[in-house]
Order: C-alpha cells, then structure tokens, then sequence
C-alpha cells in the first residue's frame, strides 16, 4: 500500500512529458563494428528498454520550465557552449525552426543526460546504440545488407539545412524503434572514451600513448563506413557540445 | 678486383670532395645554386614574421588572389568555413557537395614562402558532419589534419610555418577519407618561392576531380553517393571545378591575344589521375608536379590524384581553347572539359583558319599526287589526254580504292569483286562511273563468282577525278579500254535512284 502510495506521488515526474514509449529489446550477442583493443569477438548485450524515438522539441522544454537550471540563459557554460537550444525563440519558446514535433537538438551531452536521469533511466552506450540500431524491419542484424547501409549514407548525403521531420515517422524497427537512422545524431553515455583517431589515416600506427583500454578503438570492419562516421562525429564533440543536428534519446534497464 | 674497388673508392672520395665544395658555394653564392637546387624545406625559414599579421585572401575558383608582393616573411591568417551544400553537377542534376569555402574547389589560398600560416578551420553551423583539413604544403605529421578536426559549429585553430615553395592540394582528411574528398573537399594553396612567380597577365585556377553518384551520368534530379562504384574507381562524373559547364560558355575562361596565362591546375582526385592537355595550346613552360623546375613546350602534363601544377602560355590566335583530360571519354561523356575564350584580331600568318576543304585522299597517294596536279593543268587548258588521265586516276585509284579492289585490281575473292579482266566492266563499261558515284549493294556476278557485299558510294570524288579513276580502270589489267569524260560523270551524279545491284 505504502508502495502504491509512493508511486502516485512520483507519477506527476514521470508524466514529465508526454511518454514517447520505451520498447523491449531483447538482449543477446553482438559483434560491434568498432575494434576495442579489450573485446574481441561477440558481446553480449543485456535486455533493456530504449524509447521508441529521440525526445522531442516540446518534451525537452517541459524538462527546462522543471529544471531552470538547464534553462539557456542560466545553464553554465561548461555544461553547455554557445550554440545550446540557440534556435528556440525565446529561453522557453520554441519557434518555426524548432517545432514540438521535432526531435530536440542543439542539446549538450550533460543536458542530455539530466534529461534521462530526470526520467529515472539513462543515456544508451554505444553498444546498445549501435545493437539496436543494427536491426531492419524484420532482422535484428541487417548490417551485412548492401540496401540498408546506402538508407543511412541517403541521409549523409542530405545537408543539415533541411528542416527536421517530426520525430517517430521513419519506419520501426524490428523491436519497435524509430529514427536510429535518417533523423539525427544521438548522444551516447560513453561517447567521450570513443577517441577514434582524428586522422585516421594512420591505420596501423596508432598513437597508442592516446588510448588505454576500452578507449583504444578502430573500425574492425571497413564495410561499416556509415557506423565509422557516426562515430567520427562523436568523436569530434566535447560534453558542451551540441549541433544542429544531434539529438538523444534514453534506455531503461530492466529489473 | 681489388684495383677497381681501389679506384672507386677514389672515385667516391672525390665526389664527396666535389658536393662538399658545392655546399659551401651555395652557402655564399644562393644566386647561382637556386637554378637547380632551391635547399628545400632545410633553408626554407627564413626568419620570423615581420610587421602586423595580414588576413589572406582567398578567391573562389576560377579566380586566383593577387600576388602577395612582400619581400620578407610575415604571419598570415587564414580563415576557411566548411560548408555542406546542394548544388548543380550537372544540368538538372543536383548533389550534397561538402566544400571549403562554399565552392568545389575551395578557395584559393595564396602565401609566400618562409610565412607563419595561422589556419582557422570553421565547420558551418549547419554542417551534418565534422571534418579536417590536410595541406600538402605543411611540414608536420597529417599536414594538419590532427590539429584540425573540427566538429559542426565549431571552429579550431593551428599554425605552420610554409617551408617549401610550390603549387599544394589541400584536401579533408576526415573518415572515410575517400568520400570527403569525393564531395568535393579539395582545393590549392600556392606558396610563391620568395623572389615570386614571373609575371604573367592573367592567372585562373582549374581543379579536377571524379564524382561517384548513385544515377548515371546526366539522371536527373539529387543524386547521391556511391560508394561502391567509388571504391572501384569508375566515376560518373570527371569534372573542372565541380560541375559540368563550369568553364564554358559565358563562365569560359578569358584572355585576348597577346597575352601570358598561367593556370594553377590541381588533382582533387580522389582516384584518378589527369592527363591535362588545352586543345589548341602548347604550354609554353609547365611547373610540372607544381615544383620549382619547369620544362618547356609540352603538350599534355600528368597531374596525379592529391597532385598539382602551373603551366603558361602566349596566346597568339582568337577562339576557343578547350581543356581536357586528354584520357579523352573522361571529357566527351563524363564532364571533363572547360574552355578559354581568346579574343583579338586574327593572325593568319600563324593559323590560317579553314583554307581549303577537300576530299583527303589517303597518304598512299601523296607520293604521286603530281600526276593528279599534272592531269588537273591540262583539264582547265582544254589539253587533258587519255595518258595523263590513267596516271592521275592510278594515283587516285591507291588512294581510295585499293583498300578493297588492291592495287592489282584482283580484289579479294569473296569479298571484293576483282576489277581486272572484269566481265562485269566489259558488259558496260559506263557502269563504273555509276558504282563510283551511287555505290553497290547486294549480290553481284563477276567472272563466275558472286559477290554479296557493300561498296558504299564514293560521291565525295570530284567529277574529274571518278573520269580519271574510270579511265584509269578501263585502260588497266586486260580491261577494254576507253576514256571517261567529267561531263559523263556529272550527267550519272544527277541520277538519284540508290545503288543496287544491276538486272542481268
């Protein structure tokens, strides 16, 4: 009863936004694309519950009139650069460029990760970004399809001029979930130790003083130049950061 | 043996003693040594930067900036945006180029040598991926490219010291290397050799690269990349300055007679490697490799892929200049021609233009031509005799028909139907001068054998030389004799019915 009880009171927290809907992926093996000098071959990735598409516009403002500290004229400057939430009319007023429909944006990886905390869940790792994102319509891993990576260099090829689409309007994957590719970039709770070398060229002979343990990573498949460039993008940002088109989204354990 | 090797060390030390001396000449006379060894990037420094830093400026292609006219090194800064666009490729062809400065190529960056280059990268705002910059004229590990990776909205900062004269690629070196490059991010930074380059009247920048897109050349509408067909190196598009028609019509390249050019020509690739060549030109001097050295009077320069280089030209006689990859399908079906304009008075007396426009008769005939330029004198005084009529039509004859009928008139059995000992010419010998003129299709009878081929018809032969050919025949290899005149020939032209082969 006092259980129940507690649970009410939390429940105003968790209707924070309109629930865009966390679905089940179901754990399992998984080769990455990248190489970790410390996992060779499959991992195994634990089930856990990702929501169906990134945060939206109108989502992320509800979290800031909560949270004024993530506000952009409060939020301090080491836990957001210039550029955070800049295409908002108004500190809580979104405008044409950003509409409530729309995946959030212009988000830094520390506002992005109080948003999840806020929810009670957490930014994905790379590993169940990536095994998520692996899956098609009807495989859970269709990497090896020649049709799916050229879906996701389609959208490399599109600049970031074009208006966003509203979020949740691509195609669900097997497990239910939208906009991994063709939408945004998303932030990953460990994207800082993803230190692919900024001139890759050096295949072979990377500066090793730079890595240590998981950090030190290459792409393991050369096939994969499309999860290789996300990575790259990542790669390039600090916690402060934020583009216009980089978003996130949260994952859940399961108990 | 031990004597020879006695004698070559001999011969090493005085090598040695020779190139030590060298070096101690260099050292006190520069003047003499720079005509074949400018000491590189080791005497590159020339001091530190004097007098207020200067702000670079950077021309968009074709253009080039102005020389930087300084006399001593100073710091330059230089600042370059990265910008992803939608832009024209072809007519009606859109695709997403990535590019510094807004262009493919990117702007022209202009230094002189012994220069403190401050480099401040900006990737746009609106840029969906993060990138670099690698300069092949920068001293130091990924020429620049570590110290640059920069993400969207983000700006950074490194400087180098430009140690070696020369024309350099610059290019994005940001993963998948091959396919930022093959967006279009590319461009040239010269770094004048401190006494400057000659003058020259105009200057303009061309850049090369192959484009990878998902339709086939000139589909319509936004095209995308393609990776596959990338990475087996078999573009679609081979263009100058990013789009087809970027250097042609009223965007062709300008100059008036009398005038020097020089163009800064580089590779952006990212696979293949230019034969560069200006129809019509010769390069007066070509900075081959973009280096120190120049050679004169070339034709055609390779430019390999990540590679550039300079090369001049006077222009003497007005028109149309057209430059190519001289890999010639590269410019006739994927893109690869721009055209220079030169204007001015025509100059005969170095080309004449079109002065006359005649029936080349193959060069078997040239020897003997005489004969057809004797045979040609007598016809317009009214003298032309039967003699001199066989001796133009043999040399015709070699010309044009022994290909197939040979110069024994035996033809070839089966194929082509002899002429010598013809039964068919001995029927009706005027028929000849029909089959010169109409040609001959479908199976025809001669001296036994039938023949089914095509003789097309030779109507581009003046009357007076099918009279001679004929004539020539006639009186040839067992054949009946007699004489074609012109005025026989003129009344078959007129007959229009086609060629086919004769009722019997």
């Amino acid at each position: 009863m006092r259980a129940i009880l507690l649970l009410a009171c939390l429940a105003p927290l968790a209707a924070l936004a309109a629930d865009p809907g966390y679905v089940r992926v179901p754990g399992g093996d998984f080769t990455t694309t990248l190489q970790y000098e410390d996992i060779r071959g499959a991992s195994r990735v634990a089930t856990f519950e990702m929501m169906a598409r990134p945060v939206t516009n109108a989502e992320f403002r509800t979290f800031v009139q909560r949270y004024p500290q993530w506000r952009r004229d409060r939020v301090p400057g080491v836990f957001a650069g210039n550029g955070y939430l800049d295409h908002w009319q108004g500190s809580l007023q979104l405008s044409a460029g950003a509409q409530g429909s729309q995946p959030v944006t212009r988000v830094s990886w520390f506002a992005a990760k109080a948003y999840c905390d806020a929810q009670g869940a957490r930014l994905p790792r790379w590993l169940e970004w990536e095994y998520a994102a692996a899956a098609d319509g009807s495989r859970r891993d269709a990497r090896r399809d020649a049709a799916w990576r050229d879906r996701i260099l389609q959208w490399y090829a599109q600049p970031a001029s074009r208006p966003l689409p509203a979020a949740g309007t691509t195609a669900a994957n097997v497990y239910g979930v939208r906009d991994l590719h063709g939408v945004v970039w998303e932030w990953t709770d460990d994207f800082s130790s993803m230190l692919v070398t900024s001139d890759n060229r050096t295949q072979g002979d990377p500066d090793r003083n730079r890595f240590c343990g998981a950090g030190a990573l290459s792409v393991a498949d050369r096939e994969q130049y499309a999860v290789l460039m996300r990575v790259a993008l990542l790669s390039s940002l600090e916690g402060r950061d934020s583009t216009s088109t980089l978003g996130f989204r949260c994952v859940r354990e399961v108990q | 043996m031990h004597r020879v090797i006695r004698i070559l060390l001999l011969a090493a030390l005085l090598v040695a003693g020779v190139t030590g001396c060298d070096r101690a000449d260099q050292a006190t006379a520069p003047s003499a040594a720079t005509a074949t060894n400018t000491g590189g990037s080791k005497q590159g420094d020339l001091g530190p930067p004097q007098g207020e830093p200067i702000k670079a400026v950077l021309t968009s292609p074709p253009m080039v900036p102005p020389p930087t006219g300084r006399k001593a090194p100073a710091k330059v800064i230089v600042e370059l945006e990265v910008i992803e666009k939608e832009m024209a490729i072809s007519e009606g062809v859109r695709y997403t180029f990535w590019t510094f400065g807004g262009t493919v190529p990117g702007s022209f960056i202009r230094v002189r040598q012994g220069d403190t280059v401050e480099f401040h990268l900006k990737n746009s705002p609106d840029s969906k991926m993060p990138h670099n910059i690698d300069l092949h004229g920068v001293t130091g590990p990924g020429g620049g490219a570590a110290s640059s990776f920069t993400a969207p909205g983000h700006a950074s900062r490194f400087t180098f010291k430009a140690l070696n004269a020369g024309l350099y690629v610059y290019h994005c070196a940001t993963a998948p290397v091959g396919m930022h490059v093959a967006n279009g991010m590319y461009g040239l930074i010269l770094v004048e050799p401190p006494q400057g380059l000659p003058k020259v009247d105009r200057e303009y920048y061309v850049m090369q690269g192959d484009f990878y897109t998902v339709g086939k050349y000139r589909e319509k509408g936004l095209q995308g990349f393609n990776m596959e067909s990338a990475i087996d190196e078999k573009p679609t598009y081979v263009l100058f300055n990013g789009s087809e028609g970027a250097l042609t019509g009223d965007k062709a390249l300008q100059a008036k007679t009398g005038e020097s050019v020089r163009l800064y020509v580089g590779n952006g690739g990212p696979n293949l490697v230019s034969s560069f060549h200006v129809i019509g030109e010769i390069f007066d001097k070509v900075w081959y490799e973009g280096g120190t050295h120049f050679q004169e009077n070339v034709q055609t320069t390779l430019i390999p892929a990540g590679g550039a280089a300079m090369m001049e030209f006077h222009m003497e006689v007005p028109g149309s200049y057209v430059l190519v990859d001289h890999s010639i399908f590269r410019a006739f079906n994927k893109g690869a021609i721009a055209i220079l304009k030169a204007e001015g008075p025509e100059v005969k007396e170095i080309y004449s233009g079109k002065e006359v426009d005649e029936t080349y008769i193959g060069d078997r005939a040239q020897s003997n031509l005489a004969a057809v330029a004797t045979a040609a004198k007598s016809a317009s005084a009214g003298a032309l005799s039967v003699d001199e009529q066989v001796k133009a039509g043999q040399a015709l004859f070699a010309g044009t028909c022994s290909t197939c009928h040979q110069a024994t008139g035996q033809g070839l059995p089966g194929v082509f139907p002899p002429l010598a000992k013809s039964d068919y010419i001995a029927k009706q010998p005027s028929e000849i001068v029909h089959v010169v003129l109409h040609g001959l299709t479908g199976p025809v009878a001669v001296n036994g054998k039938t023949y089914d081929s095509v003789m097309p018809p030779m109507n581009q032969l003046t009357d007076d030389e099918i009279a001679n050919i004929a004539t020539y025949v006639l009186n040839s290899w067992g054949n009946p004799g007699g004489r074609v005149q012109k005025d026989e020939v003129a009344k078959h032209r007129k007959e229009v019915h086609p060629a086919t082969a004769p009722k019997h």
